[in-house]
């Protein structure tokens, strides 16, 4: 409620007046610039989401884990493991 | 110590962040220049009212977003690696580099994302003057969220405004204006984006070459042009004036990159400045000091060298084996000391954290010596070097040889982005010319020159990125961490799938971005009225 409220106040601050009809003139503002794609849009927005996939579900699931948050529980252990990989002699 | 690294482990997570690095480095400069070419195009449509520039300004805008969104998130993934193969270095670092990305992550979303929009869904929906401040913000927006990662790469080349806390072994910032307005990351961000500016410019000039060529589109190409050849001849002024500042910037902070650029080895006053040379068979690995100076064939400017490092033509431009030895007579301290005061620090953070295991009385003394700045600047300064010691005397100077940097792959990087930059200054200068002279039509010299400079000058803009980064090596923090153990000691086996899950990934977005890119070139700018 507050975060609404917020935002309200913060879109009549810079200039909304009628917060309602101004969110549907954006809505429809980005609703018709999607509708109205040229071909060559379309291609890059399919590499887009096919890209964002790739990265975010297989790269970042399947390969990328945090590797001192995982092998871990706390900061202390992490910190610890750190120290001795950089000094050990 | 360093016959315990695995190399292949260091190796591939180090070629794994060069590949990942420098995809991302191919789309990036095209968007920090095209933004604002596009952003000169439009202007002079809004202030002439000639629909002529806006057919213009839309279709090098359909190129920049094709290329904006090929390459968008490519810069992620050298995020996940921080997290995943530079573990220790993350974490070494963290509170440093996180805060300027994070800044890079909220701005780049918030302000490109929002007037990108604005400035292809914008036309004919929203006033002339708002559409044109979208496409100013949306170029500067690029720019600024530029300055973020730049500003965290040229903390690593020169590490400042931090403190190290030994209880989490982490660099804490205590300075953000130190770490945002250092000299290296003032003139790295200029030297960086007025690079994207070149290129752009180039890709634009490029391309308009093409169209006069095949005898299409005259005006509309000259026009580009006229706008990209300006903007690209005054951007190479620049990025010749930053790269200057950055050349004597390195010559303080990391002078072996600078003697590895020049492929020097013993120092020298009034040293000159290698113009163009073919380095000889390649020295012993790892070097000794018997190691000198090899060339098949080398043109000097005589006291170019100590005027570009100091500002003086009789300086003293210290050589690799001076670094390496120490040299008295010019005040330079060796590896070999600095190895032994790097391993001192490392020793203390040891004993500091075995008192605290054991909770003996000396861990207060021992925390105190990371508070006292006299102690911090003798030996925690030289950390990294730590890294590369060894009790017995010779072995120790054997392992000080082993901290050169690759030494002709980064004087080639580095000769090779010099000339390319002169050229393109030169053909910036020659195309402005032809076309006040009206005589660029029946040049075909010049616009074939023009086509083929496009990957000319991607080869310059990644050659720059080489010389940054491998002429820094061994370190990934400057005298504090060495590339060898900022790795996470993971499987090499799992970095190396990744590395090719990358390249074929990568290569793939690549060759989409070049059939979109070539297709909508072939096509060409609309007619008057149509769609684009």
């Amino acid at each position: 409620m507050l975060i609404r409220s917020t935002f309200s106040e913060l879109l009549v601050f810079i200039g909304f007046r009628n917060t309602k009809k101004d969110m549907k003139k954006i809505v429809d503002f980005y609703v018709d610039g999607f509708r109205n794609l040229p071909d060559w849009a379309r291609s890059v927005w399919f590499i887009i989401l096919l890209k964002l996939f790739i990265m975010f579900v297989i790269f970042k699931l399947f390969f990328f884990q945090n590797k001192l948050k995982k092998d871990f529980n706390n900061d202390e252990d992490r910190a610890n493991h750190v120290i001795e990989n950089i000094t050990t002699p | 110590m360093l016959d315990s690294v695995d190399l292949s482990l260091v190796n591939w997570s180090r070629a794994q962040f060069a590949l990942t690095a420098m995809y991302h480095w191919i789309f990036v400069p095209l968007t920090l220049g095209l933004g604002f070419i596009i952003a000169f195009m439009e202007t002079i449509y809004v202030k002439t009212g000639n629909p002529e520039w806006k057919r213009i300004t839309k279709f090098w805008m359909k190129l920049f977003g094709i290329n904006f969104a090929i390459g968008v998130a490519t810069g992620i993934i050298l995020e996940f690696e921080f997290g995943t193969n530079w573990s220790n270095y993350s974490w070494f670092v963290g509170d440093i580099f996180g805060a300027p990305l994070a800044i890079e992550g909220i701005m780049a979303f918030f302000m490109e994302s929002t007037f990108i929009a604005v400035m292809f869904f914008g036309w004919n929906k929203v006033s002339k003057r708002f559409h044109l401040t979208s496409t100013w913000l949306t170029a500067i927006g690029a720019n600024l969220s530029a300055v973020w990662i730049l500003v965290a790469n040229a903390w690593m080349q020169d590490p400042r405004g931090m403190k190290f806390n030994p209880d989490t072994a982490r660099n804490e910032m205590v300075n953000f204006w130190d770490i945002f307005l250092s000299p290296s990351a003032v003139t790295k961000f200029l030297h960086t984006t007025t690079s994207g500016f070149v290129l752009a410019s180039i890709f634009v000039v490029g391309v308009s070459a093409w169209f006069i060529l095949k005898k299409r589109e005259i005006l509309f190409a000259k026009r580009s042009m006229v706008v990209s050849a300006t903007f690209g001849l005054l951007a190479s002024i620049m990025l010749i004036a930053s790269g200057d500042s950055s050349a004597r910037e390195m010559a303080e902070k990391q002078p072996m990159k600078f003697a590895a650029m020049e492929a020097l080895y013993e120092g020298k006053t009034n040293a000159p400045l290698v113009a163009i040379g073919l380095i000889g068979d390649p020295q012993d690995d790892p070097m000794d000091s018997t190691a000198h100076e090899d060339f098949r064939i080398k043109i000097e400017i005589p006291n170019m060298l100590s005027y570009m490092a100091f500002l003086k033509a009789d300086a003293f431009v210290p050589g690799i084996k001076d670094l390496i030895l120490g040299n008295r007579k010019h005040g330079i301290m060796s590896y070999k000391e600095k190895i032994k005061r790097g391993y001192k620090a490392q020793q203390t953070l040891v004993a500091y954290k075995k008192a605290i295991k054991e909770k003996s009385p000396d861990a207060t003394i021992l925390r105190a010596k990371f508070e006292d700045e006299e102690w911090v600047n003798y030996y925690f300064k030289y950390f990294g070097y730590g890294s590369y010691y060894d009790p017995d005397p010779v072995q120790l100077e054997k392992n000080a040889f082993k901290m050169i940097p690759p030494i002709s792959l980064t004087f080639y990087a580095f000769h090779i982005m010099v000339i390319l930059g002169g050229h393109f200054l030169m053909l910036f200068a020659c195309i402005l010319f032809l076309l006040y002279k009206n005589n660029l039509e029946n040049n075909k010299i010049v616009l074939w020159t023009s086509v083929w400079t496009i990957p000319l000058v991607y080869i310059a803009s990644e050659a720059g990125w080489v010389v940054a980064e491998v002429g820094r090596q061994p370190w990934v923090i400057q005298d504090l961490m060495t590339t060898s153990k900022a790795v996470s000691q993971i499987d090499s086996s799992s970095v190396m799938i990744t590395f090719f899950l990358f390249a074929f990934t990568f290569t793939a977005l690549l060759i989409a971005e070049i059939k979109i890119l070539t297709k909508q070139i072939k096509i060409g700018p609309k007619k008057q009225g149509g769609r684009q």
